[in-house]
């Protein structure tokens, strides 16, 4: 019958209920921290990457600048012509030729969630006698909502105005500081080719990038295309959202090969962001298993040292005829309870600290603590709490179940 | 009463090898009966113990043969052998051993529950016998630590008895006792012998303990030098 070794296990326990107490208590919190710094650290990711996400596509395509070639190779260096070389950037259009059919089998990907043309334009801004540097975007504003949530960034105004004013536009409130802008003011746009466009503020918006709020503007797609003297079918960019951004990498080399340009995915666009958040990773990872590890050694010790003491228990109990896997058996599960019992207390403690932190109030754009509670991190925090306690416990058993019962008598 | 063999060795020998290798048992050859109160007797250093503890299975270091029932012991595995003493052999110390934070019910009881024979109701109905039989009934759901050093042997003993095994081995039974009690542990032993056709194997220093068995087997250096036989 198994219940025997469960009965002699669960006694010792209740004898000692101060050690029990305490040894749990040290995988209580061990496993707390564990689930809380992994669940910030969701959380934290979760928040960064949407604010990335709100000025960076997963996926851009576009074309890339070409380097001017030389006219003529030299190819047997006796009888060619010697082309002197200076490469340069070429000045052939960033235009994406046929751009409708582009975005149709695009959009006609699996994971492709939205698809959105886009025209850039360098631009100055001009309020009288001040003028700044910027960039436009032109873009279909409801579309670039849906991929950038624009509306959540709006301080004044609202981006529906954009659809029925033609020379409207959205601009950053650093522009508006700056050229002391304010709503349905009108100013000066001067496009790189000489451009210059009348237009009429609609609205300010605030990211949480002070450089970008300095610079960028919103227009509509064919506004920014007369700045820049081009037609309808002038599109510099495809802005591409998919399902899952971490897949990004492998589909930018998809959406690559299908449409024969240059595709950049958010992780090459912002990789010293990447790197950051892999530092974090590893630099929690090692924390909370550091916490782990000394939560272990706790039931380690209280098992070494009942096993010390009960050498006689186990002595007798040999006698009698357990074997050394029933002694293994009594003394795992003594740390198992004593790690159940912790891993169910660290699990609501760890609830009650995330709900805790949630309702933290940070401020400004972040509004509150960044984290809400992980259902799969509270399960790997538990399993892991739970092998941790098993290993704890079964190096101590393991000892005890070779104690050889004649040394002991003999004594 | 037919003499039937529950216990035989063929030419046991032991050497301790800490702090120079020397042979503690030397060709040990031997039968013991069922319903035999037997004797190992020796000055101290004699090797009795250590034969005993080769007899009791859990020592598996020993060159010859040991046999239980018929059965070759020597050379099983060590799980085997706990399942073996665990249903054919009790054991009873001079410090009675028994675990201090179990009641003496459940001391009696454990190792019938590790045997798994019978339901728990039923083990627990065989442990108040065994109890009864040995007139400490009363005490049974006390923890062991609160017993006197008497009743506390006579826990242990009932704790070998509850499987009903072939053999009942002693170290010393009555090594930690008065008289009183030393004479009620052999009036019990003579009972399991003679009632229930129980083996014992006791270890002994007390000679007039070793007298009143039925056979005493005296050792020295190692070696058996006398059979008092009247078995």
């Amino acid at each position: 019958m198994k219940g025997v070794n469960t009965e002699i296990a669960l006694t010792h326990i209740l004898t000692r209920k101060r050690q029990t107490i305490v040894a749990s208590l040290g995988v209580s919190i061990g496993i707390a921290i564990y689930i809380c710094l992994n669940t910030l650290i969701i959380g934290t990711n979760r928040y960064s990457d949407n604010a990335i996400f709100k000025t960076t596509p997963h996926i851009r395509v576009y074309k890339e600048d070409d380097i001017s070639k030389p006219l003529s190779k030299d190819t047997s260096g006796k009888k060619g012509t010697i082309v002197i070389v200076n490469p340069k950037i070429s000045n052939i259009s960033k235009n994406l030729i046929n751009p409708s059919k582009l975005l149709h089998d695009i959009k006609n990907q699996p994971d492709v969630t939205a698809a959105a043309p886009m025209v850039t334009a360098n631009i100055f801004y001009n309020n009288g006698k001040s003028q700044l540097t910027g960039v436009g975007w032109g873009v279909n504003i409801t579309e670039a909502d849906a991929m950038f949530d624009i509306q959540s960034t709006m301080v004044v105004g609202d981006l529906r105005t954009l659809l029925n004013t033609p020379n409207g536009i959205i601009i950053g409130v650093g522009i508006a500081d700056k050229l002391n802008i304010k709503l349905n003011d009108n100013i000066s746009v001067i496009s790189s080719v000489g451009v210059i466009k009348l237009m009429k503020v609609v609205g300010f918006f605030k990211s949480s990038n002070a450089v970008t709020d300095k610079s960028k503007s919103y227009m509509n797609l064919a506004t920014a295309q007369q700045l820049l003297e081009e037609g309808p079918n002038y599109v510099t960019d495809i802005y591409v959202k998919i399902k899952d951004p971490e897949a990004a990498v492998q589909y930018a080399t998809v959406l690559s090969k299908l449409t024969g340009y240059t595709t950049e995915d958010w992780k090459a666009a912002n990789e010293l962001f990447v790197a950051g958040k892999k530092i974090r990773a590893v630099m929690f990872l090692f924390i909370s298993w550091a916490i782990l590890l000394v939560a272990a050694f706790g039931i380690y010790n209280i098992l070494n040292m009942t096993v010390s003491q009960k050498l006689n228990d186990i002595a007798i109990l040999k006698a009698n005829g357990f074997s050394g896997k029933d002694v293994v058996r009594i003394f795992v599960m003594e740390a198992m309870v004593m790690g159940i019992i912790g891993t169910i207390i660290g699990f609501l403690l760890a609830a009650i600290i995330v709900n805790l932190l949630s309702r933290i109030y940070i401020g400004a754009d972040i509004g509150y603590f960044p984290i809400q509670f992980e259902f799969s991190v509270s399960m790997t925090g538990v399993g892991v709490g739970l092998l941790v306690t098993f290993f704890a416990g079964y190096i101590p058993a393991r000892k005890a179940s070779k104690v050889d019962p004649v040394a002991i008598f003999r004594k | 009463m037919e003499k039937k063999i529950v216990l035989r060795t063929k030419g046991v020998g032991k050497y301790f090898y800490d702090p120079v290798k020397f042979k503690v048992l030397d060709d040990i050859s031997f039968e013991a009966y069922s319903g035999e109160f037997l004797t190992l007797v020796g000055k101290s250093g004699s090797g009795k113990s250590t034969l005993l503890y080769i007899l009791s299975t859990m020592d598996t270091e020993y060159e010859g043969d040991l046999f239980i029932d018929e059965d070759k012991i020597t050379g099983q595995n060590l799980n085997k052998l706990a399942a073996i003493r665990n249903k054919n052999i009790g054991f009873v110390f001079q410090f009675h051993y028994l675990l201090p934070e179990f009641s003496c019910l459940k001391n009696v009881m454990i190792p019938a529950l590790k045997l798994g024979k019978f339901t728990h109701e039923e083990v627990e109905q065989q442990a108040y016998e065994r109890l009864d039989m040995l007139g400490i009934k009363d005490q049974a759901l006390k923890p062991a630590s609160k017993l006197s050093g008497g009743q506390q042997q006579r826990v242990a003993i009932a704790r070998a008895l509850i499987n009903s095994p072939k053999i009942i081995m002693c170290d010393e039974p009555t090594g930690n006792l008065d008289s009183k009690n030393t004479q009620i542990v052999f009036d019990i032993f003579k009972q399991i012998t003679k009632e229930f056709n129980q083996t014992i194997i006791a270890v002994t220093h007390d000679n007039d303990f070793a007298k009143a068995s039925d056979r005493t087997i005296e050792l020295a250096d190692g070696k058996i030098i006398s059979q008092d036989l009247k078995f």
